[in-house]
């Protein structure tokens, strides 16, 4: 995979060609413009070399014409790459549905990964090739910054709030892991691994080794420990809100205006229940801040997630 | 720019009076308000900084010719770059020009006899050296980790190093160049000599005046966020930090809102300088004067409204993120239409090869790289790549050490012979240009390279991979070294054993070069009376 002397990275993500694409568009552009500078000065150099002490060359004030020329060319072009560069960024940015979800704590000084299965990763990360792949992200502690060289990807890990990256893997092989944000002492060591597997070995990978419990079911277990269904009952009859089928819904808000249930609305609920509390319920939920691990969060979340809504036909 | 002929007689009968000998004795320095002696206090202490920040980069450039952390540890090298940051940035970079150069000419350019506030100049000397002093404390009492950017909550939390000594230096040598602007803003309103209209001002008063609205502007803004980290690293106040309530991106907007602009206060200057020096090298009248002139406000003022291109992938809004990267591409503009207008200033010259005119060539190159590289970091699409990699750290290294550091290594030779009233040897000009030249692309053309391949910054340990292009960047940094400090010997020579500068060695334009060399306490031995324009080594024909 690298040589010992590399001077470009692997190109292993479905973008990765795209991105180099707009590399070497705007390296096109800057060595124009660099050698069309470098080679008139030079050449006036040389052809205007001082010939004697006294000598005074005509005095040219300016020339209005070339001022606009020279002004509009670089705007044009730079709005042209600025329009190139958007149009990827949001193609980058934007993830597709069908997306397998991965979640990522980072911590000083290590990266811990879980896959929606249960199986927990440190400073590895196991995807399969040709699978978008979405990863939520938050940090324990400090700031630190997700970066895959080789997938052209990269996002700030920012504590309090969920970022979000994705990438599909292309090629087979094992690329680096960065933290790219300074975080401390061993920054440099807050490295890993991606490794990109064929989907069946992918899935046999899941399935081998310690089998961890699913996200989904270590998250019911924290569900029942904190005792959260004793108001949040599954029939809508407890004191807070039933959280069957609430993922990915936009509910009305008490005193007025709207929320997305997504990620990080129910990180917020949970941590400072009373920001936003959903219309017809009081803000008599304790805070968990302190309490539950960004881990278990996330564990939580994917059990929500996984809350189906009740059947139309049991309500007949 | 006329000026009486008995000034050109005074300066043929040696000695005379001038702002050098007009009192010997420390006292008479210290306690100086003359503007010259004030910018030759400041060539000293900054030169000192210079020297300070340029040996941490030599320890971070030793430590990574290998991979493995093997020279110190990384707690040690943290503290390294950190200080090589803060120092080259608030102690070296942001006053480099203003406050030595600028110091010394803008009065003199404008045809005054000093700033319109001589103790005020006095006074933000003293502040920067107090400054100085708590940052060479934080230092020596352990030094910090934070980086030059002291990003939250890191620094307000979790570091275990002298953060707030250090915030605290950076906080008061930020008041020292607001005084510096205030002066510069107020002496170039109020006191142009007669006939020194607007646009008969040299362009290097123009830079200084768009440097100086920046300095107005934007640093009070770095000081009360510096206040507000201190605060919650002292206190516990919950600004930045999300277990105190607080946002550690707010920290991230507070910054850039002033360091984007800062960015330009250690660029602008050296554009000035450029102007004067690319006139003098062609001894020709700068090419579309009121657009070079007008480029730098428009750089001015579009600066403050792109600092959210640092925080592309910080999960700032998309949509902001798009608004700070069209007026980032827009910057690109007056950026080049000083190139352009530079350029065509050569064209039909007469162009003579001496130090001046090395260092504008070695500039041309540098700034070209380092202004062309800035279109890959404002695409969003591709930011998300080399953010935070080598490619920027080489990117903002060619503007501030291809530009600034060569404006001001270039502007200090120009200016040596009015300054000190002594010639160096211009051989040795020309060969420590050629040498900084080599070897800053040397060291810092790699790590483009570098950052492309995905090495993140910061990074003390790193994979095997990238140790080549390592070490080719630390051999560039010991020819870089070598070409700063033979111009430290051979100025200092100068200073004691050269030969009397006449009072216009180059055959310039400016009031400076029609004063004696060096200039009488307070300049003129007339006010001045300007009948000229900017430039006019012959007729000017308008096209």
């Amino acid at each position: 995979m690298q040589t010992d002397f590399p001077l470009f990275p692997d190109q292993a993500s479905s973008f990765a060609f795209q991105v180099d694409a707009l590399y070497f568009g705007i390296l096109a552009l800057c060595v124009f413009f660099a050698l069309l500078v470098v080679i008139l000065v030079v050449i006036f150099a040389i052809k205007y070399q001082r010939k004697s002490d006294d000598e005074v060359p005509r005095q040219i004030a300016g020339h209005l014409g070339l001022e606009i020329f020279w002004t509009a060319i670089p705007a044009v072009l730079a709005l042209g790459v600025f329009v190139w560069a958007t149009v990827l960024y949001f193609h980058l940015i934007t993830p597709p549905p069908n997306a397998m979800e991965m979640y990522v704590v980072g911590k000083q000084w290590m990266w811990k990964l879980q896959h929606p299965e249960g199986k927990k990763e440190i400073n590895e990360l196991h995807v399969p090739l040709g699978e978008s792949v979405r990863l939520t992200m938050t940090s324990e502690d400090v700031l630190h910054s997700f970066y895959i060289p080789a997938f052209r990807v990269k996002k700030d890990v920012v504590p309090g709030r969920y970022t979000n990256l994705w990438f599909k893997a292309t090629q087979v092989g094992s690329y680096h892991l960065f933290c790219a944000e300074f975080c401390g002492t061993e920054h440099s060591r807050m490295i890993g691994t991606v490794h990109v597997l064929e989907p069946q070995d992918y899935e046999a990978w899941l399935t081998g080794g310690t089998a961890n419990e699913p996200m989904e079911v270590a998250g019911e277990r924290l569900f029942e420990q904190y005792a959260c269904h004793t108001c949040h009952k599954m029939d809508g009859t407890g004191r807070g809100p039933s959280l069957s089928g609430l993922f990915g819904k936009t509910v009305a808000l008490e005193g007025g205006g709207t929320a997305l249930v997504d990620e990080a609305y129910i990180r917020e609920s949970i941590l400072n229940p009373s920001a936003k509390v959903m219309a017809g319920y009081k803000p008599i939920m304790p805070t968990f801040k302190g309490q539950i691990s960004e881990e278990g969060i996330i564990q939580l979340i994917a059990y929500i997630k996984s809350l189906k809504a009740p059947e139309l036909t049991s309500m007949e | 720019m006329a000026i009486t002929e008995q000034d050109v007689q005074a300066s043929e009968d040696a000695p005379s009076v001038n702002y050098l000998n007009n009192g010997y004795g420390l006292k008479s320095w210290l306690l100086t308000r003359d503007h010259k002696r004030i910018a030759v206090l400041y060539i000293i202490s900054i030169s000192i900084f210079f020297a300070l920040g340029g040996l941490f980069a030599s320890l971070v450039r030793f430590e990574l010719m290998t991979p493995e952390g093997d020279l110190m540890s990384s707690d040690t090298y943290n503290k390294v770059f950190s200080m090589h940051g803060i120092i080259m940035v608030f102690f070296f970079l942001v006053p480099s020009i203003p406050a030595t150069i600028g110091n010394f000419l803008v009065p003199i350019m404008v045809g005054a006899k000093d700033l319109a506030f001589p103790r005020v100049n006095l006074l933000s000397w003293y502040v920067y050296v107090v400054a100085g002093i708590l940052g060479t404390i934080a230092v020596v009492g352990g030094g910090v980790d934070t980086g030059w950017t002291f990003y939250t909550p890191y620094s307000s939390t979790y570091s275990n190093s002298n953060v707030i000594l250090a915030a605290m230096a950076a906080f008061m040598a930020g008041f020292s160049s607001i005084l510096t602007g205030l002066n510069f803003v107020v002496t170039i309103h109020t006191m142009r000599a007669p006939g020194m209209t607007w646009f008969r001002l040299p362009l290097f008063v123009w830079s200084h005046y768009a440097t100086s609205l920046i300095m107005l502007l934007g640093t009070p803004v770095i000081a009360i966020t510096l206040v507000l980290l201190m605060l919650e690293r002292g206190f516990g106040f919950g600004f930045f930090d999300p277990n105190l309530g607080g946002d550690p991106v707010l920290f991230q907007h507070l910054f850039w809102f002033y360091s984007h602009p800062a960015v330009y206060i250690m660029i602008l200057p050296s554009m000035g300088v450029m102007s004067e020096m690319v006139a003098a090298v062609a001894r020709k009248r700068v090419f579309g004067y009121e657009f070079v002139a007008f480029s730098s406000v428009a750089i001015a003022i579009l600066g403050f409204l792109v600092w959210g291109h640092h925080m592309f992938v910080s999960s700032q809004s998309t949509y902001a993120g798009m608004v700070f990267s069209i007026i980032t591409f827009l910057v690109a503009v007056p950026s080049a239409i000083k190139v352009f207008n530079w350029t065509a200033t050569l064209y039909k010259g007469s162009i003579i090869y001496d130090t001046q005119m090395f260092y504008v060539y070695g500039y041309l190159g540098l700034f070209l790289v380092g202004g062309l590289t800035g279109l890959f970091l404002s695409s969003m699409g591709l930011d998300i790549h080399l953010h935070d990699t080598y490619f920027v750290v080489a990117h903002f290294h060619y503007i501030m050490v291809g530009g600034q550091v060569m404006g001001y290594m270039g502007g200090m030779h120009f200016w040596w012979p009015k300054i000190t009233g002594k010639m160096y040897p211009d051989i040795w000009g020309r060969v420590s240009a050629l040498l900084v030249f080599l070897g800053f692309n040397l060291t810092f053309f790699p790590q483009f390279i570098l950052g492309y391949m995905g090495m993140p910054r910061r990074y003390h340990v790193y994979p095997d991979e990238f140790q080549v292009l390592n070490v080719a960047s630390s051999l560039g940094a010991s020819i870089l070294a070598l070409g700063y400090v033979i111009p430290g010997a051979y100025l200092t020579w100068s200073i004691f054993k050269g030969p009397k500068a006449p009072d216009n060695p180059w055959g310039a334009k400016g009031l400076e070069w029609e004063t004696t060399s060096p200039p009488p306490t307070f300049n003129f031995e007339e006010t001045p009376l300007v009948t000229e324009e900017a430039y006019q080594y012959g007729p000017i024909e308008e096209h």
